[in-house]
């Protein structure tokens, strides 16, 4: 009656339970940390892949898509078939099956009981058909509402729609418990002889060889692949809303210019390593958003910060519960009370590890060589630990630092605590400013002989441009031949690229010569 | 939410349904279901759709994103006027164009996401958003003062390049002090 299509619909329809069976997986973040850190001895390589959940997520959705598209269609099909199964101009094989069950109605086989109606009315008085509809709707809304676009400008649009993966998952369970797709029972297979009485249609019931075929519906399965992932997920949100419910004080608000809001703030039994990211939850501003913030503290101190800039929606209103936009002191208890979890992420601790680390940033990504260049300063102070790193490179290349004036300054205490203690050669940093106009160049030029550079006000000179890795490489491991230099870079993919390519370039042929190893770190 | 643009998403949804509308009409048409005019009208409609919503209008803050070679249809909706530019017009139109696919079955999907579509088109119209084509990047304001490699105008001894400015623009104080010195 159907033809192929039937095995189209199934196939993707098995594909389908898979790919639903995977996608919970990467976005239970918490689930992600505890198997991150359980392999511990794994190379940071391998845990690094865990990093990459949500485009491993997309990319299932991706499937998810590919697969629904040939199930609909398939479906499309088997719907049409199975109507047209009745009709005059049909072959009278396909009349005979459809035929069967007139009389009681658990034996029939063509789920389309009568020719007298459509396609449509037919989908919509079937479980199957009911739920099909609502699912595929619900999951085009969470795709259109998930593109790039929506995302990055209009977050809270992508969260809410998003949820309705509930009523996805819901449906989905659902979708097969009707038995539609109905074959013929194995018991009746071995009475029947199937290739000798698809031609004696007519005789169905008075030959030996050919007893009246049962027929039953499929069992639904799709419970079985999904019901683990959607426990994982319970779990995870539960998890989540515990540790919404720890106590987190904010101990200190500072503003930086251009709208940023420096959060410390402590937890108990909170530990982090440099590098990780936690999730913020302020239920007085939205009951069940959480947005995600680098960690720019460093492990030794005694609190954990961010640094969150006011832009859209929620970290406005966060901003003025804080009281930034008022002038003066505010008492802890007006503080909004704020919930944290986390923290998640590979740390980049691997910055300790080598003799020399050239860290590279550019634009936001400087936020976890926060964390990271802190944590240096407080190793580098404590004789008792062991820090294998002797020198560190620290490049920073943004189109201005409007909004990362923070930053600048954490650049210049770290200047002037060094020099304290003449150890200035310790770390070198360079800034390259790479929007610039005449104006401003012609303002530079003037100040050129002057002791401290006129933008950040730092001794070493900001540069303009972007860096010539060429000359930065070479110059690198010109000064340190036969160290291990480990590269650090947080930034977007071409100029990983090209720092890649940097690195291999540059490291000597010889193993006992310089060595230039890559690293890329998240945001 | 006060900040959200509906209409970025309503265009995002029209354009998916539009997708949905058309592969389900080739279906109908190619399967030869029954009814399968309404397959081609889905077919039309469905181009035509995408033909409408592929060029993404401008948002009212920060840059847009331009989908790749949505120049050329952006002009051709842009001759369309107040047409195109109402989004009560575009709610009205999707919901119009959508009712025909709900009488067969492949185009049953394509009616339900244009509808919807069309509810958030006329959520963003009653916010009072509008389509704007997104225009090419804007030329560079002109600086405040003259640029220095423009000769000067005034025969020598003459007083460095800020000083210069500072004379040109009286109004407005410069952002350092440069004693001249001819």
């Amino acid at each position: 009656m159907l033809g192929s299509a039937l095995a189209w619909s199934r196939a993707s329809a098995m594909c389908l339970n898979f790919n639903c069976l995977l996608i919970l997986l990467p976005v239970s973040r918490n689930l992600i940390s505890l198997l991150r850190g359980s392999c511990n001895y794994c190379r940071s390589n391998i845990r690094k892949q865990l990093d990459k959940n949500i485009r491993f997520h997309q990319i299932v959705a991706y499937m998810i898509i590919l697969h629904t598209v040939i199930h609909v269609i398939a479906h499309l099909f088997n719907i049409e078939r199975y109507h047209a199964s009745y009709s005059p101009v049909a072959k009278d094989l396909l009349i005979r099956l459809s035929s069967i069950g007139k009389n009681s109605s658990e034996n029939y086989l063509n789920p389309i009981r009568t020719y007298d109606t459509n396609p449509v009315k037919e989908l919509l008085s079937s479980a199957a058909g009911v739920t099909g509809i609502i699912i595929t709707v619900a999951f085009v809304l969470m795709v259109t509402s998930s593109t790039w676009v929506i995302v990055k400008s209009f977050y809270e649009v992508f969260w809410f729609t998003h949820h309705l993966f509930i009523i996805f998952f819901i449906g989905l369970i659902i979708h097969g418990s009707g038995r539609i797709v109905r074959g013929q029972t194995r018991q009746s297979l071995q009475e029947h002889n199937v290739t000798y009485c698809k031609d004696h249609y007519e005789e169905w019931g008075d030959i030996p060889e050919c007893p009246l075929p049962q027929f039953a519906g499929n069992e639904p399965v799709t419970w079985k692949w999904v019901l683990g992932p959607v426990f994982l997920y319970i779990c995870e949100r539960l998890i989540r809303y515990y540790r919404s419910l720890q106590k987190v004080v904010i101990t200190k608000v500072i503003v930086h210019p251009s709208r940023v809001l420096e959060l410390q703030m402590k937890k108990q039994g909170f530990k982090m390593k440099a590098g990780q990211y936690i999730f913020l939850h302020c239920p007085s501003i939205s009951r069940y958003e959480w947005h995600p913030f680098t960690l720019t503290s460093a492990s030794e101190e005694d609190h954990f910060s961010i640094h969150m800039r006011a832009m859209g929606d929620w970290t406005s209103a966060l901003y003025e519960a804080c009281g930034a936009h008022l002038r003066g002191f505010r008492e802890a208890w007006k503080m909004p009370r704020v919930a944290v979890d986390g923290p998640f992420g590979t740390a980049c601790i691997d910055v300790f590890y080598y003799e020399v680390s050239v860290l590279i940033a550019t634009g936001i990504g400087v936020t976890p060589f926060a964390s990271v260049l802190k944590s240096i300063w407080y190793k580098y102070n404590q004789p008792a630990t062991t820090m294998k790193v002797e020198r560190v490179y620290f490049y920073w290349i943004c189109r201005d630092t409007h909004s990362f004036e923070w930053f600048a300054d954490l650049l210049q205490s770290l200047e002037v605590q060094l020099m304290e203690r003449g150890r200035s050669r310790f770390l070198s940093y360079h800034i390259f400013l790479t929007a610039w106009d005449e104006y401003q160049a012609t303002h530079i030029a003037l100040h050129y002989e002057e002791n401290k550079d006129v933008i950040t006000g730092l001794k070493q000179k900001t540069f303009y441009g972007r860096p010539d890795w060429n000359k930065e490489f070479k110059r690198i491991a010109d000064d340190h031949p036969g160290a291990n230099i480990g590269v650090f870079f947080c930034g977007p993919n071409d100029l990983s690229h090209v720092l890649h390519t940097m690195c291999n370039l540059y490291s000597s042929a010889n193993p006992q010569g310089v060595q230039f190893h890559y690293n890329k770190e998240n945001m | 939410m006060g900040q959200i643009e509906w209409a970025m998403w309503a265009n995002e949804q029209a354009l998916a349904s539009g997708l949905i509308l058309l592969i389900g009409g080739v279906v109908g048409v190619a399967g030869q279901f029954r009814d399968w005019e309404f397959a081609a009208y889905g077919v039309a409609a469905g181009v035509f759709v995408i033909l409408l919503e592929y060029p993404r209008g401008k948002r009212r803050k920060g840059t847009t994103m331009e989908r790749p070679g949505q120049w050329f249809l952006a002009a051709v909706v842009k001759l369309f006027g107040p047409l195109t530019r109402n989004y009560y017009v575009r709610a009205i139109l999707h919901a119009c164009l959508a009712v025909p696919g709900g009488f067969i079955l492949p185009t049953v999907l394509g009616t339900v996401n244009l509808g919807i579509a069309s509810l958030i088109y006329l959520l963003a119209a009653f916010r009072k958003e509008e389509w704007r084509p997104i225009q090419a990047a804007q030329t560079q304001k002109g600086h405040v003062g003259k640029s220095i490699h423009q000769p000067p105008t005034n025969p020598p001894p003459r007083p460095p390049a800020e000083h210069r400015r500072k004379q040109m623009d009286d109004g407005r104080t410069g952002a350092i002090e440069v004693t001249a010195t001819p």
